[in-house]
């Protein structure tokens, strides 16, 4: 589903990224870790075309990404609240980005309706605009969002940060439903471990833009990343 | 700590990366500046001998008559020009810095802000000239340094007033509507006023008074600003209760209704792009000063044709002028949402258009004026739809500010409804059609007009090229703008 291909990124003589090839095969969910300035918001961005690669490029969908804006209709992401419009009710945002995606407003409700649980009722019907909302309220909201309209490939960058416990717990439980779903493609970016091996197939661990570790994820997948992050250095 | 003060500000200002990449505005500026100063200084030394001239008596009490007009338009550009200090109060809350110490400064601040000295220009030399003139000497001077309070008075007054829209609105008000009773000649105010501003001349002690409300003004500023330094006091973000209205009439219109609907939420909510359509309003009015002779120099056509673009593309520049920064502080989300930029661009084009429009309707009191007035308007408005909506978008490719709808964010608010650069970015989109107008007019009036208008049909026959050229520079510009956004929010 996604391919990335002799891709980096450099900012002025740093090397954020480098990755030879990293292919992410349809329907899997795929963990990103990584100690803080590792490579993992960089490399989702520029698989959403938000920063230019310096070489190298990625296919998402066969669609190279820089090159054609074709990926859009099938990919969907939260990265942080630059992916909410602040003066919009969460209502309003979440029929906003459903008309985006061609989904009716009923369509929109019936799929809200799946996430009352998740929502906690602080979501919907607050009279608060998503400026107003905390910044975990806000979290909800751009996950669900980015839900909306069956995505084929749905990124979300650290969103278990910021969440309390009940509503971790519930996210996780979210996530396993939409990659059991046939053919959709989930990436997620974490520094909680425990968290991403729950969820995540396979967990690639990158190092300084590199990828150093790349893991089937089976019961002795947790002690293994907490053994490897205890001990690098610098 | 004074000296603190200052050099976090200095730091603050040459680390934004603005101050390096928008060196060239601030030169424009800087011309700007020296504008005013010229007009300040020609107004210093000239008024005395105009009005000698005009012989419409003794000018010194000529001008004290039209003092309290000087005062209210001084206000005016205060409240939409005038940046409010903004300290960046948060991080020095809990550090053992008095807090009188940071108000203070605050409030210093504004004090040096050119809309201050810039009139010493005007006063100087006028009060010069009164002396010179054998008026008494301490009487000039009395006057002189109670103008000085008054003018700081304003300043001070600008400050308290600027978080609140409605007490600006209140003093606009009665100010526009002195002016229009005085027009008619049903009451006239300034006779009231020149009184006292005759006074501080007359009764030097008198100068004393512009100074007590000065500081008077400075203390309650001083006292307001203290007594909010809290997070849940004037530091908070203030929250509104959510409104929706419907706007599903829109959606017959697709992906356009999808974005217009988005645009009308945008303007009605946010305190920035509000304060720009409010703005956009006034322009209808601008053009009052050119069609009705009120100012000798702009009595020909070609400042008709200025003054046709002005006023019907208020809204042009106030508002289209910034795309896509409306849309700032969520550009990734509409960069990697299910949107083609032609569609987004096409939705900002038609809001840009409709606007255009109304103002054009609006406008069409002009008529009064004349066939050549409205002949200008409608050439003027066929020249923003065809070729300043394009211009503003392009334009738009390039400027990489954000904009902070809220503006509240900030402890001292930084509210400026539109700032001096727009103005500035302006001054090609007018020139143009003024050169287009000289062309045609070598035949004749009609044909100069016919000339802007024709222009502006033109740019319509091409709009499809001239969007895949805005489109392939807005993609261009894509990563630069995103980066820049994201720096600088």
């Amino acid at each position: 589903m996604i391919k990335a291909t002799n891709l980096s990124k450099t900012y002025g003589p740093h090397k954020v990224l480098h990755l030879d090839l990293l292919e992410i095969p349809k329907g899997e969910s795929f963990g990103l870790v990584g100690n803080n300035g590792a490579g993992k918001t960089t490399f989702f961005s520029l698989l959403l075309d938000l920063v230019q690669p310096t070489t190298g490029n990625i296919l998402n969908k066969d669609i190279q990404v820089d090159k054609s804006e074709a990926w859009k209709p099938h990919t969907a992401a939260f990265i942080d609240e630059s992916f909410l419009i602040g003066y919009l009710t969460p209502e309003e945002y979440f029929y906003f980005i459903g008309e985006l995606r061609g989904r009716s407003k009923e369509q929109v409700d019936r799929h809200l309706a799946q996430y009352e649980d998740f929502f906690h009722g602080e979501i919907l019907g607050q009279k608060k605009y998503l400026r107003d909302l905390s910044k975990g309220n806000q979290k909800k909201a751009g996950i669900v969002a980015s839900f909306i309209g069956d995505p084929e490939v749905i990124i979300l960058d650290e969103p278990f940060a910021n969440l309390d416990p009940t509503t971790q717990i519930r996210l996780k439980g979210i996530i396993k439903e939409l990659a059991s779903r046939q053919g959709v493609t989930v990436l997620v970016s974490s520094h909680d471990l425990s968290h991403v091996t729950e969820v995540c197939e396979r967990i690639v661990v990158l190092e300084k833009g590199q990828i150093v570790k790349d893991i089937q994820t089976s019961p002795a997948t947790l002690r293994e990343l907490e053994a490897f992050f205890g001990k690098v250095e610098e | 700590m004074l000296k603190r003060f200052l050099s976090l500000q200095w730091k603050s200002m040459i680390r934004s990366s603005s101050f390096r990449t928008e060196i060239w505005f601030k030169i424009l500026m800087v011309f700007g500046a020296l504008y005013f100063i010229a007009v300040f200084l020609s107004l210093g030394f000239g008024s005395y001998f105009i009005i000698e001239k005009l012989d419409m008596g003794d000018p010194f009490r000529v001008v004290n008559r039209f003092m309290i007009y000087y005062l209210g338009f001084d206000m005016v550009f205060r409240y939409m020009l005038q940046k409010m200090p903004v300290t960046n109060i948060k991080p020095l809350l809990y550090l053992p810095v008095k807090k009188n110490q940071v108000v203070r400064f605050s409030l210093f601040k504004t004090v040096v802000s050119f809309f201050n000295w810039s009139h010493a220009f005007f006063f100087i030399p006028f009060t010069i000239i009164l002396i010179t003139k054998d008026y008494d000497l301490v009487g000039a001077l009395a006057w002189h340094l109670g103008m000085m309070g008054l003018i700081y008075s304003n300043n001070m007054l600008n400050v308290l007033v600027n978080n609140r829209d409605w007490a600006f609105y209140i003093m606009a008000s009665l100010f526009a509507g002195a002016a229009l009773v005085q027009y008619y000649q049903i009451f006239d105010i300034t006779v009231y006023t020149q009184t006292f501003f005759d006074l501080l001349y007359d009764q030097p002690v008198w100068a004393a008074v512009p100074w007590a409300v000065l500081i008077i003004l400075y203390l309650s500023s001083f006292y307001y600003f203290k007594s909010r330094m809290y997070l849940d006091g004037g530091l908070a973000v203030k929250q509104k209760e959510a409104k929706t209205e419907n706007l599903d009439w829109l959606n017959r219109y697709g992906y356009l209704g999808t974005f217009l609907k988005n645009d009308i939420k945008l303007i009605r909510r946010n305190k920035r792009s509000k304060t720009s359509v409010i703005t956009s309003f006034f322009f209808l009015f601008y053009g009052l000063l050119f069609f009705t002779g009120a100012v000798e120099m702009y009595d020909n056509a070609f400042w008709k044709i200025f003054a046709g673009i002005f006023v019907t593309g208020g809204f042009l520049f106030t508002f289209g002028q910034y795309v896509p920064s409306w849309d700032s502080s969520y550009y990734p989300l509409m960069m990697s949402q299910n949107i083609k930029y032609r569609d987004y661009l096409n939705s900002k084009w038609y809001l840009i258009i409709i606007a255009t429009l109304i103002s054009t309707v609006l406008s069409t009191f002009y008529i009064y004026f004349g066939w050549e007035a409205y002949a200008a308007v409608l050439a003027g408005a066929m020249y923003n739809l065809g070729i300043n909506s394009y211009l503003v978008l392009l334009g738009g490719a390039y400027v990489k500010s954000p904009i902070d709808l809220t503006s509240n964010k900030k402890a001292f608010g930084d509210k400026q409804a539109f700032n001096a650069k727009t103005m500035l970015l302006t001054i090609p989109k007018m020139f143009l059609p003024m050169l287009i107008y000289w062309g045609g007019s070598m035949i004749n009036e009609p044909a100069g007009y016919l000339a802007v208008a024709a222009v502006g049909v033109l740019g319509f026959v091409f709009k499809n090229p001239t969007f895949r050229l805005i489109e392939r520079i807005y993609k261009k510009e894509k990563y630069k703008t995103l980066l820049a956004y994201k720096e600088n929010a």
